[in-house]
């Protein structure tokens, strides 16, 4: 077996794998609070990307609208939990899973009704002959890598070291003790929401780059964004990562050396159904006993 | 706020409901007048739609007892709608059976890979099924295209199915005769599953649904229960696939995308997820609104659809059938009142 | 919300669904109790010619739902100009979703409710093979369907069906003839859509090549429409030291390609399918300088290309999309092969004259000779025949040097 192709396989999946690892990410900040699973995050991870792409249309200089998108994703974040989501917070799981489909619907149809479906050009900030691109990774592929994990560390510290993500993370593990310390649950909630909403937004204008901005880009990442939260523990935000860059190399050399091209998208499905069968918590996640 | 909990359906044995019964049983006949008399009043193009109203419903009844009566989301049926149509094209043209021998036998397959499907899956709760067959659904294109299969499944290319059916084409088309043969076998199952309903097993799988661990306790086989409900499922939505592949004359990997999935979903929360004759709304609905939605924009069924589900949730959280279910406790406790004052 | 407001709206909302279904239905009885004329082909009158379409204007071939807009626009301008032999074109088009199932319905509905004359550059291999009994049952003429799927010229089992664009495996057979003389001992990749376009192209290689066909295609691989990138397949055919690169993808994941063929830093001798060589679509997100090499054998003339500027049907092309479609790119391929096989048509209709019966479409669509288009590259013209069911049979190599692509030899012949 070709050691530099090997090496190459590998980096290729670590770059698939930090579009994952936002995704996952994402789905499982949303999990831990709400406990249910966001259908509509590669929806709303491509809407936020389509607002970022008309910034630039408009003249907007990449970073500059880079960090707007990720404003503007936070606010619908917000938005969608306080009007839609909380209606159906204590809702039985088919409803809830009804609602997000809806919403998944609907956010693929309008973004279809005001853009078209035509697939967009969308830029990348990273300079083409930059110095840290090599054989292996191009330059904007290091970008996704270095971006994505500049952001996941700027979430941890916020969770970790801020009151705020204290307040939220105290929401999510017992909102009606939280609630008698003061915590305003709702928000933190919300907040849980438009955050997931800003990673995704991350991960759509990253991989936007190379998967080409169209309505329905993000629904081959979708499935393995599942996969990977799954796989990292849905409950647990330091396993999505992990569990991200892990399905991306997976993907990759199982593709390469296992079981062929063909069987990739098979191959998230059996992860999938793997984990829920046999080690629901995942790798990193814990095992929860409900009481009855 | 509305009651995001979808009711019960199960009758009340009150003075009253011989009257209802009787009203019922009245509707369902004129009723299948309509039905029968229906396909000769329209072009062979509507009739059919109209025969794939039928099929729609056939999915809708197996989508419904899975979801809304033992409640077990299934975000994948499908890959089951799928599986009846392909069982159905190879049995027809790999085996040589006729069109019209192949839905029981189709229906047996099915049942038996829903049932293997859904013995793990009972182990799974709410939202992860719902995530496992999400999943599902989103492969089955790609399962579907394997090179490995192709020999039987046809691979990209896809199969053509026999168009004409009718052994009198001068006065029954072959549309109608499909649109009969459709109706027979939609009929014959719709009384299955009426009485599946009805009788004991509805029951616990409404308490399977509602409280699944006090079910247990019960000694309702929870597991069991769950995996013979899959199959039962999977057999329904198969039939309905291959009577689908049918009225089309033409499947392929194309024809069982997501969408297919989200369609019998949405078809089943419009109708009611948990009642019978909100099937056939519901069924109706998703043969005909699309349609008319495109007139407004190319875009605007899938914007539409979006919107349908998260209002419905909303405010006709049992779809169609719960809003009529709805109508007539509020005009039962509008005559009570009316007679106590 | 309370519970009776919300009882009021649901009620509200049902019944309005439950009047529109109940409209629909109504409707189809009195159309199919009123609608009992016959005479004439269906769709033509004295005055006007109804013409059918399904396209995906929404699902996962979405992109391609501007061909279907920018045939209407075109039938427009033709309105404009009076019609043809005095008759208006209305062009119907619907949406299948790119889902065989649906065409057959909307097919149905065109032909049955609508009451098309014939149907007309539909897109999609699966969608078209799925009508194509039905049409052909029927006597419709099935015209230009826009795929290059091999299957479409075969007048003996569908004399109602035909294609316009060059097949896929003829542009295949023609890299084959070229690779055969050009660099015999070469060691060739193919990257393939693991799908019938794909394997088309695989064919039309193994057509040509024959028993040279294992010798020269050291290593296929293939990616499915599914996957987010193809990184992992280039690098696994590097990996397998061939020195030319045959790829058959579809624009978006072209894109990767050829990024990450240059990136990695391989140079071999470059084809792609004339399907993905459009600048605006492939060769710029790719990067010009990364596609400078690339070979591919084309038909039709790139609106991006510089030397064309004052190119009479170019010039022609673009006016017509600045006055009919200002909202749409030009520069995109598919509005131009719209814009070709739409003037194909004008030109079959116009050769009816008076007789616009289905026979007689078919009959004028199979007999086009020397039949130029402004958009097609030049030596490269529409033929037809009885036997013949291929408009276009001729390509034309070329290689991008960084701002056009620039023909070299002779145009070819691909049957």
């Amino acid at each position: 077996m070709n050691m530099q192709a090997l090496l190459h396989q590998i980096l290729s999946g670590l770059v698939n794998g930090s579009m994952y690892a936002s995704v996952a990410l994402a789905l499982v900040m949303i999990f831990k609070a709400t406990h249910q699973v966001n259908f509509a995050q590669g929806e709303l991870a491509m809407f936020s990307t389509y607002v970022a792409f008309t910034l630039i249309e408009v003249g907007v200089p990449y970073w500059a609208a880079f960090v707007l998108t990720l404003g503007v994703s936070f606010a619908v974040g917000v938005a969608i939990e306080r009007f839609i989501m909380r209606r159906f917070r204590n809702a039985s799981p088919l409803t809830a899973v009804i609602v997000f489909i809806g919403l998944l619907v609907l956010l693929n149809g309008l973004v279809g009704w005001i853009y078209t479906y035509t697939p967009q050009k969308f830029p990348s900030p990273f300079d083409p002959s930059a110095w840290y691109g090599t054989i292996y990774m191009s330059p904007h592929e290091v970008g996704m890598i270095a971006v994505t994990l500049v952001v996941l560390a700027i979430v941890f510290a916020f969770f970790r070291f801020t009151k705020l993500g204290l307040a939220m993370r105290a929401a999510a593990e017992n909102p009606q003790s939280s609630r008698l310390v003061g915590i305003r649950v709702d928000w933190m909630l919300a907040l849980g929401w438009g955050l997931a909403s800003v990673l995704g937004a991350v991960a759509g204008m990253m991989a936007a780059h190379k998967l080409t901005l169209e309505p329905n880009m993000m629904s081959s990442v979708i499935l393995y964004g599942f996969a990977a939260a799954l796989l990292g523990g849905i409950d647990n935000p330091w396993g999505a990562p992990i569990g991200g860059f892990v399905v991306g190399v997976l993907e990759n050399i199982a593709g390469a050396y296992l079981v062929g091209t063909q069987l990739k998208l098979a191959l998230a499905l059996f992860v999938i159904i793997a984990v829920l069968l046999f080690r629901p918590s995942g790798l990193f996640g814990r095992t929860v006993v409900v009481r009855v | 706020m509305a009651s995001a909990e979808v009711p019960m359906a199960a009758p009340a044995a009150t003075a009253g409901s011989t009257r209802r019964v009787g009203r019922a049983s009245r509707g369902l006949a004129a009723l299948f007048v309509v039905a029968i008399v229906l396909p000769f009043l329209v072009s062979d193009y509507y009739v059919a739609k109209l025969t794939q109203v039928v099929v729609y419903a056939i999915a809708l009844v197996g989508l419904n007892l899975l979801t809304g009566f033992s409640g077990q989301i299934s975000l994948g049926n499908g890959a089951f709608y799928a599986l009846g149509a392909y069982a159905s094209a190879i049995l027809m043209s790999k085996v040589g059976l006729p069109y019209w021998a192949t839905p029981p036998l189709v229906g047996a397959i099915c049942f038996i890979v829903g049932y293997l499907f859904g013995r793990p899956a009972a182990r799974l709760e709410g939202i992860y099924l719902a995530l496992a067959t999400f999943a599902l659904a989103i492969t089955t294109p790609q399962i579907l295209k394997l090179d490995a299969l192709a020999p039987w499944t046809g691979g990209n290319q896809g199969v053509q199915i026999v168009r004409r059916v009718s052994p009198i084409p001068d006065q029954i088309s072959h549309d109608q005769w499909r649109y009969f043969f459709c109706l027979v076998v939609a009929t014959a199952m719709f009384v299955i599953a009426w009485n599946l309903v009805r009788g004991r097993t509805g029951r616990a799988l409404v308490a399977l649904r509602d409280h699944s661990i006090g079910a247990g306790t019960m000694g309702i086989s929870v597991a069991s229960y769950k995996a013979v409900t899959f199959g039962v499922s999977a057999m329904y939505t198969g039939i309905a696939g291959a009577l689908g592949a049918l009225v089309a004359g033409f499947i392929s990997p194309d024809s069982f995308e997501i969408f297919v999935s989200i369609q019998l979903l949405v078809g089943g929360v419009v109708g009611g997820i948990d009642s019978l004759p909100g099937t056939l709304f519901g069924a109706m609905f998703i043969e005909f609104v699309p349609d008319l939605a495109g007139k407004l924009s190319k875009a605007a069924p899938f914007a539409l659809y979006g919107v349908l589900l998260i209002v419905c949730m909303v405010v006709m959280p049992g779809g169609a059938a719960g809003l009529v279910r709805s109508a007539r406790a509020w005009h039962a406790r509008r005559s009570l009142h009316r007679t106590r004052s | 919300m309370s519970k009776r407001n919300g009882f009021v709206v649901a009620a509200a909302l049902t019944s309005f669904i439950g009047s529109l279904i109940g409209l629909a239905v109504v409707c189809s009885v009195l159309w199919a109790a009123g609608c009992r004329k016959g005479s004439g082909t269906p769709g033509i009158t004295a005055t006007e010619i109804k013409i059918g379409q399904t396209m995906p204007y929404s699902g996962p071939a979405s992109a391609y739902g501007v061909i279907g807009k920018a045939d209407q626009a075109y039938f427009q301008m033709l309105n404009d100009k009076g019609g043809i032999n005095g008759r208006k074109l209305t062009l119907v088009t619907l949406d299948d979703g790119y889902n065989p199932a649906k065409t057959v319905e909307q097919t149905r509905k065109l032909v049955e409710d609508d009451g098309v004359a014939f149907v007309f550059s539909s897109v999609g291999t699966t969608p078209n093979t799925a009508v194509q009994p039905y049409l052909n049952d029927k006597q419709i003429p099935q015209l230009f369907v826009a795929t290059g799927a091999n299957k479409w010229a075969d007048p003996v089992k569908y004399p109602w069906t035909m294609g316009w664009q060059p097949s896929y495996r003829s542009e295949a057979r023609i890299y084959g003839r070229y690779l055969m003389k050009e660099k015999p001992g070469a060691k060739v990749c193919v990257l393939f859509q693991n799908d019938d376009f794909g394997k088309d192209y695989l064919a039309g290689l193994k057509d040509e090549l024959k028993d040279q066909y294992d010798k020269m295609i050291i290593k296929t691989a293939s990616y499915e429409a599914t996957d987010p990138t193809v990184d992992s397949q280039v690098v696994t055919l590097q990996a397998a030291e061939c020195d030319t690169l045959i790829t058959v993808a579809t624009p978006k994941f072209a894109v990767g390609v050829i990024r990450k063929v240059f990136d990695i830093g391989w140079k071999p001798l470059h084809i792609m399918t004339n399907v993905s060589t459009s600048q605006t679509k492939v060769l710029k997100p790719a990067g010009l300088e990364k596609s400078i090499g690339l070979i591919t054998a084309g038909y039709l003339k790139d609106p991006n290309d510089p030397k064309l500027a004052d190119d009479p049907g170019m010039k022609d092309y673009r006016a017509f999309m600045k006055q009919y479609l200002p909202d749409v790119d030009p520069n995109d391929n598919n509005t131009v092969f719209a814009y070709g096989s739409s003037m194909t048509l004008a030109k079959v209709l116009t050769q009816c004259g008076d007789d616009l019966s289905r026979a007689n479409i078919m009959k004028q669509a199979t007999s086009l000779t020397k039949f130029v288009v402004p958009v097609a590259l030049p030596g490269i013209e529409v033929n037809t025949g009885a036997a013949d069911f291929r408009p276009f049979s001729q390509l034309q190599l070329a290689r991008f040097n960084g701002t056009n692509f620039e023909a070299f030899g002779e145009v070819q012949v691909a049957d």
